[in-house]
């Protein structure tokens, strides 16, 4: 699979301070990419790069093949985190107006922001101003905004933020309907349960450098600890911990059940699961046995405090 | 449309639908016809008539004094000066001119008092000097046995004929009424500057106070965003000015229809001061001014206006956008703004003292290249006739400083909108030049 977007050992410096340090990520095709990173860990500053607001140092910048040039910003479709439109301009005006800065012609323009506004059932705004919205309405129109000039690739910075939880998954659901429809999506967040449920690949970021990069699942792999929750209803809860503390390392957890099990957290080491099983099996009645996989906050808290 | 092209409708379109904009373009007429119409009123008023008493108990120089409009001098030599004094506190006349009785003018001369409740003008008191000196001036002439008719006829009047060397005969004050014309055209630009550098600024701040930036220069680049908007600002200012123009003009038609008759009755008594200075001898020279006039280079004026108007006010306008894109708000653009105002205010003071004396000597001339003052100092300069390479080497400067200027703009532009809430200083401003 070819990639929409590569970024090659990119340098930014702002005076003294190093704003990314020989950053490189591609990002796959047809993908929603989550960029991740504590804040202040130099992702807006590779997202304004991208959308060639800022110049890189060093390093360079393809886009779909081809290094970025400046008229590929009719590719890119980019909601910053400071949202903002202009505020006494009237609605249908502004979309029209950004849709043809990004490069589209008034009718095309008009096609689509008819279809967005039938999409969002929000054809009654085209004549208000924006500061007659809400804060909420006005995010819609953000987004809408965004998408108007159907761009190859989406760098949403937040995408999230402000909206109440209807409209959040509204809006999600529209990303993830554009990405079937074959719009590369990069998303920049704090919040891992969003790319948990949307992203297939991940990269994070931290004081400036790369750190991760990859397929969620291969990720995930990368960071799995061989651990397994194990619940068991067993006679000799004493002479089971004595057994297992032997060869694993053993820690109480909880999850939910309805029994009154022994709960446990068993780290294997070297071992296979199916020691595990042999031992657990002969000692009682087996309830729950998972793999525990890594969450993303996981390795974004263990990474970040390494 | 190019990019260019939309953003200069945008902001034109955004200006012109302003509510303020709409309100001032038709409430300014009205002031100024307003205040035009209140300073002609004041100006036809007639000051009080006020009363002189003189009390000359020489009675040499009483009937000297001779009654205007202004005032009115009355003689009260025979009324007891004590009485004559109570009455100035009761105000039944303005003051009170006391000669006492002394046949020596010497220590007359500093006897002579003047007493009133308020202290008098000094060019009323210099007038009441000027009657008694002359007065005895003439009495000692006679004294001496000097004939004081043919001190008069001795006396020399001077009147230099000035004459260029192209023959023609050269007119004084004629550089009064050049600079006037120059100075016109100069205070139009500087009073536009002012007035639309502001909206420019404004408009420029606008983005990052609605937080939109990243979105437009993620689509357009700074460059053209400030062209575009000091270009859209412009032709709103213009537009403004055309409708003010044609707003004034059919309103000075209108009044002046409306008081047809009292105008008439003023321009009657133009004309017979006209006829009065004719008899003087002025009079005589008026045609010569007038083909004069005729002979200045109109065509070159204009043109030249034209382009030093928006050479003038896109360099200018170039610098509040810069500022613009430096600040956060507006009251964090204040100190910046003197810089601005200095070099226009130079250039007016430049335009109405060194050209005036001197309108091709050095300094007029460097003040003309110069870009930062040539719009005003050149403007004032044409008048008296300046060779053609200088005008397009001064509006090359122009131009090209204002395109380098639009260029630093859009530079510290894209660094300081991504700075939200700090406030620059100029050793920062220095820092972004070179990110």
């Amino acid at each position: 699979m070819s990639n929409i977007l590569e970024v090659n050992k990119v340098d930014k410096k702002y005076g003294d301070y190093t704003a990314l340090n020989q950053v490189s990520l591609s990002v796959p095709k047809g993908s929603i990419y989550g960029l991740l990173g504590p804040n202040g860990a130099g992702k807006t500053s590779l997202i304004r790069i991208i959308n060639q607001i800022t110049l890189p140092d060093s390093g360079e910048i393809i886009l779909d093949g081809a290094i970025l040039k400046p008229d590929d910003v009719m590719y890119i479709g980019y909601m910053p985190e400071e949202r903002g439109l202009y505020k006494s301009m009237k609605v249908g005006e502004q979309c029209l107006y950004l849709a043809q800065l990004k490069g589209l012609s008034k009718n095309d323009a008009k096609i689509q922001l008819n279809y967005w506004f039938d999409r969002l059932e929000i054809q009654g705004w085209w004549n208000k101003k924006i500061e007659e919205l809400s804060k909420g309405m006005a995010q819609k129109i953000q987004f809408v905004v965004t998408v108007l000039h159907k761009p190859k690739l989406l760098i949403l910075d937040e995408p999230f933020s402000g909206f109440d939880p209807v409209n959040a998954n509204l809006i999600k659901d529209e990303i993830i309907e554009l990405n079937k429809q074959g719009t590369s999506v990069i998303f920049s967040t704090h919040r891992m349960e969003s790319v948990e449920e949307m992203c297939d690949y991940i990269a994070l970021i931290h004081k400036s450098n790369k750190l991760i990069e990859g397929k969620l699942t291969d990720v995930k792999k990368q960071f799995r600890t061989n651990s397994y929750e194990v619940g068991i209803l067993s006679e000799n809860v004493e002479g089971l911990l004595h057994d297992l503390s032997q060869k694993f390392t053993i820690s109480p957890t909880h999850f939910k059940s309805l029994n009154d099990e022994l709960k446990l957290e068993i780290n294997l080491g070297s071992s296979t699961p199916n020691e595990l099983l042999n031992i657990l099996i002969s000692r009682g009645q087996l309830t729950h046995f998972m793999e525990k996989i890594p969450s993303v906050n996981d390795i974004f808290i263990k990474t970040v405090t390494e | 449309m190019s990019k260019l092209a939309l953003i200069i409708r945008r902001e034109f379109i955004a200006k012109v639908r302003n509510k303020s904009f709409i309100v001032m373009t038709f409430l300014s007429p009205l002031l100024f016809v307003g205040i035009a119409i209140f300073v002609g009123y004041l100006s036809q008023m007639k000051a009080d008539l006020k009363t002189i008493a003189i009390h000359d108990e020489t009675g040499r120089f009483v009937n000297e004094f001779k009654s205007d409009e202004e005032f009115n001098y009355v003689d009260f030599s025979k009324i007891d000066l004590k009485i004559l004094k109570d009455s100035i506190v009761s105000e039944s006349y303005e003051g009170l001119l006391v000669i006492p009785n002394d046949t020596n003018n010497n220590t007359l001369q500093k006897k002579i008092q003047y007493i009133s409740n308020d202290s008098p003008g000094v060019i009323f008191v210099e007038g009441l000097e000027d009657v008694i000196a002359k007065k005895i001036t003439a009495e000692n002439f006679q004294k001496v046995g000097l004939d004081t008719l043919k001190i008069n006829n001795a006396k020399a009047n001077i009147a230099i004929h000035l004459e260029k060397a192209s023959g023609e005969t050269a007119l004084k004050g004629l550089n009064e009424i050049k600079i006037g014309i120059g100075g016109v055209f100069g205070y139009l630009i500087m009073m536009f500057i002012i007035i639309y550098g502001n909206m420019v600024m404004r408009s420029v701040i606008e983005e990052k106070t609605s937080r939109i930036i990243e979105v437009i220069i993620s689509s357009v680049k700074p460059f053209q965003l400030m062209m575009g908007k000091i270009i859209g600002t412009s032709l709103a200012g213009i537009l403004q000015f055309l409708i003010w123009a044609i707003l004034g003009m059919s309103a000075m038609f209108i009044l002046s229809s409306v008081f047809g008759v009292q105008m008439g009755a003023t321009s009657g008594v133009q004309t017979q001061q006209a006829i009065q200075m004719a008899q003087k001898g002025l009079g005589s020279e008026i045609p010569m001014y007038i083909k004069e006039l005729w002979n200045l280079p109109i065509a070159t004026i204009l043109i030249s206006f034209i382009i030093y108007f928006i050479g003038g006010y896109f360099l200018y306008s170039s610098f509040y956008a810069s500022i613009g894109a430096a600040v956060d708000n507006e009251t964090d653009s204040q100190q910046f703004l003197l810089p601005i105002i200095l070099p226009l205010i130079l250039g007016v003071y430049i335009g109405f003292f060194t050209v005036m004396n001197d309108p091709h000597g050095i300094i007029a001339t460097v003040f003309s290249m110069i870009p930062l003052t040539s719009p005003i100092v050149m403007m004032m300069r044409i008048p008296f006739g300046v060779p053609l390479w200088q005008i397009l080497l001064s509006i090359t400067f122009l131009f090209g400083t204002f395109l380098g200027v639009v260029w630093f703009a859009s530079k510290i532009y894209r660094v300081g909108i991504l700075m939200y809430g700090k406030k620059p200083t100029w050793k920062e401003l220095y820092k972004w030049l070179k990110y």
